[in-house]
C-alpha cells in the first residue's frame, strides 16, 4: 500500500473519528455556549477530515472519494488513535480528550506546515489555527473545573487519568513515518506534549497521571469495541444505499 | 407611558430603557422566551441526524445548521434578558414545563429526508412568522431577528438542496422525500397557530406592534410560497383540495386538524416527553460543570482583589 495514502488516512480518520465524537456534544452540552463551541471544533475537526480524506483518496488514484472512504471502509480499515473513538463519558473526559488530542495535533501540525506535501503543508496550514483554538478552550475547561469544586476537581482528574493509557500511542514511530519524508514522525512530538500538558494539569490542580501501560494498535486498525458502533452509525444510511447522491 | 403610545403609534422603536406597560413587558418576555426555547429545542430533532448523515459534507452542513440554532438561542435569550429576566431562570420555566416552545419539534425525526423536510418546510415556515417581527415595535427583538432570518433562508436553501437531491435520486430516495412532505406538511401549517377566530393573543399583540399579520395570513403566504416549490421538487403535497384560485391569486387549502395542535400543546406530541427529559438531562449533567466555573471565577475574583 502506498505509504503516502495510509500516512494521510492516518490523520484524517484521527480528525473524522474525533468530529464524530464531539458532535454528539451537540444539544447535549452543559450550557448554550458550550454546544457552540463544540460545535464549532467538531466542525474543524470534520473540515480537517474531509481534506485529509479527499487527499488520500486522491494520492490513491483508485476512483475513490472523501465519502467512499469514511462510509465504505470497515473497522479494521480504519487507522485512528484509539483516543478519538472512545465514548464521550461525562465532561471532565471530553476536556481531558481534547486537551491531549489538540495539544498532540497542534504540535503535529506545526510540524507538518514544513512539509515538502504541498497539500498536507496546506491542510496543516489552515488546521493549526484551529486546533490552537481548541488546546486554548480544552486548557480553560481544564483549569475551571480542576480548581473549580471538589466534585469538578474529582471528575476531572478521573478524565485525564481515564484517558492517559490511550496517549502514549500519538507518539509510537514506526518505519512507515520513518521511510515517509514527507511525514513527521510522532515521536519527535512527546518531550514538547508532556510539558505542554503537564503544565495545564499542574496550574489546574490536579495530579497528573503517571500510568506507565498505554493502549495501542489504532494504527494498525486494532480498535476498541466501541469503533464498530461508532461507524454502524456513521456509515448505515450511506450503505443502505449503494450508489446513492446526496 | 404617553411617549410609549406615541413611540407605537409612529412605527417606532421601544428600547429596554423606554417606559412600557406592564402588559407589554410580559408579553414580549413571554414571546421571545417560548423563541427562545423553540431555537433550543429544535437542535434535538435536528442533531439526531448528525451522526448518520450520508456524506460529509452533509453531515458538516448540519452541524453548521444545528449551530445556528443554538446561536439563535443565545440571541434570543439575550433580548428577553434586556426585560429584565435572567435566562437561568426562563430555562428553568421551560424544564417545569410551565413556558411552551414550538409544537413542530415534538414530531420525530424518521428519515434523512426528516432534514431536507424540516430545513424547507419548518424553517420556511419560520422565516415567514420571523420577517415581520424584523420590525417588531421592540428594538431588542427586531434586531435579534434580522440575524435570525438571514441564517433561516440559509437553512431552509439547504433544505430544498436536500430534497431536491433525493428527488434526482434513486426511487427509494424519491420515496423517502415524499414520505416526509406527507408527514411534516400538516405540522407545518400549524406553526401559524391557531386560526383567527381562536387566537386568544393576537389582537393587543398587533396593537402594540409585536405581531403584523393574522395567524391566518402568514399560514396563506407559507402556502403560496411552498406549493411552487413542491413542483419543481415534483412532490406531491398532500392535500386533495390544493387548488391555485386565478381571482385572488391565492391557493386554497385544507386547514390542518387543529385538534391535532392543542393535542400536541397540552403535551401530548410523540415526542414531548422525550424533547424535555432530553433537554432537562443536559442541563442536570451540565449542573456540575456550570458550579466549577462559578466557583473558579469568584477565585480568580477574589485572587484578583487580594493583588490588587
Ligand atoms: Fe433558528
Ligand atoms: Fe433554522
Amino acid at each position: 500500500m502506498n505509504d503516502l495514502f495510509t500516512y494521510t488516512l492516518r490523520l484524517g480518520d484521527d480528525a473524522l473519528i474525533a468530529a464524530q465524537r464531539t458532535a454528539e456534544w451537540i444539544a447535549a452540552a452543559p450550557q448554550l455556549e458550550e454546544d457552540v463551541a463544540l460545535g464549532n471544533i467538531g466542525l474543524d475537526q470534520l473540515g480537517q477530515a474531509r481534506s485529509l480524506l479527499q487527499y488520500a483518496a486522491e494520492v490513491e488514484g483508485a476512483g475513490r472519494t472523501e465519502d467512499d472512504l469514511a462510509y465504505f471502509r470497515d473497522e479494521r480499515d480504519f487507522l485512528n488513535l484509539q483516543l478519538c473513538e472512545l465514548p464521550n463519558g461525562d465532561f471532565g473526559h471530553a476536556m481531558a480528550r481534547l486537551l491531549y488530542f489538540a495539544t498532540y495535533q497542534h504540535l503535529l501540525y506545526e510540524q507538518l506546515l514544513g512539509s515538502a506535501d504541498e497539500i498536507l503543508a496546506g491542510v496543516a496550514g489552515k488546521a493549526v489555527k484551529e486546533v490552537a483554538y481548541h488546546v486554548d478552550h480544552a486548557t480553560q475547561w481544564v483549569l475551571r473545573l480542576g480548581d473549580g469544586t471538589d466534585e469538578s476537581h474529582r471528575r476531572m482528574q478521573a478524565g485525564l487519568d481515564a484517558l492517559w493509557p490511550y496517549t502514549g500511542e500519538m507518539f509510537a514511530s514506526d518505519p512507515l513515518v520513518q521511510r515517509l519524508d514527507v511525514a513527521v514522525d510522532p515521536a519527535g512530538l512527546e518531550q514538547e506534549w508532556v510539558r505542554r500538558v503537564t503544565r495545564v494539569i499542574d496550574e489546574s490542580t490536579c495530579e497528573r497521571p503517571t500510568s506507565a501501560y498505554q493502549h495501542s494498535g489504532g494504527r494498525d486498525g486494532k480498535h476498541t469495541e466501541h469503533l464498530g458502533y461508532l461507524l454502524a452509525e456513521l456509515q448505515h444510511v450511506a450503505r443502505s444505499h449503494p450508489g446513492a447522491t446526496w | 407611558m404617553d411617549s410609549f403610545q406615541a413611540t407605537i403609534d409612529a412605527d417606532g422603536r421601544i428600547e429596554p430603557r423606554d417606559a412600557m406597560p406592564e402588559g407589554y413587558r410580559k408579553t414580549l418576555i413571554r414571546q421571545i422566551a417560548q423563541h427562545a426555547h423553540s431555537e433550543i429545542i429544535g437542535m434535538q430533532p435536528e442533531g439526531n441526524w448528525i451522526s448518520r448523515a450520508p456524506s460529509l459534507r452533509r453531515k458538516a452542513i448540519l452541524m453548521a445548521k444545528v449551530q445556528d440554532e443554538a446561536g439563535h438561542g443565545l440571541y434570543l435569550y439575550a433580548a428577553a434578558e434586556t426585560l429584565g429576566v435572567d435566562r437561568a431562570d426562563l430555562l428553568d420555566l421551560l424544564h417545569s414545563g410551565k413556558q411552551k416552545y414550538s409544537s413542530i419539534f415534538n414530531y420525530p425525526t424518521l428519515t434523512w429526508a426528516d432534514i431536507g423536510a424540516i430545513g424547507w418546510l419548518v424553517d420556511g415556515a419560520a422565516i415567514v412568522n420571523q420577517v415581520p417581527l424584523c420590525r417588531c415595535s421592540y428594538g431588542p427583538y427586531a434586531r435579534a431577528m434580522v440575524r435570525v432570518c438571514k441564517e433561516e433562508s440559509f437553512h431552509q436553501r439547504q433544505g430544498f438542496e436536500i430534497l431536491h437531491t433525493l428527488c434526482n435520486g434513486t426511487d427509494a430516495q424519491k420515496a423517502m422525500a415524499q414520505d416526509a412532505l406527507d408527514r411534516w406538511w400538516w405540522p407545518s401549517l400549524m406553526m401559524f397557530g391557531p386560526p383567527d377566530a381562536a387566537s386568544t393573543h393576537s389582537e393587543q399583540s398587533m396593537a402594540w406592534g409585536i405581531k403584523r399579520h393574522s395567524n391566518d395570513e402568514l399560514r396563506q403566504r407559507f402556502v403560496d410560497m411552498t406549493v411552487p416549490q413542491a413542483d419543481v421538487l415534483g412532490l406531491r403535497v398532500p392535500d386533495d383540495n390544493l387548488r391555485y384560485d386565478e381571482e385572488t391569486g391565492h391557493y386554497s387549502f385544507t386547514e390542518p386538524d387543529y385538534e391535532e395542535l392543542y393535542q400536541v400543546v397540552k403535551g401530548n406530541g410523540p415526542c414531548n416527553k422525550q424533547r424535555l427529559a432530553h433537554r432537562v438531562k443536559a442541563h442536570e449533567d451540565g449542573a456540575w460543570v456550570r458550579e466549577a466555573a462559578a466557583a473558579y471565577a469568584e477565585k480568580q475574583a477574589r485572587e484578583q482583589e487580594t493583588a490588587a
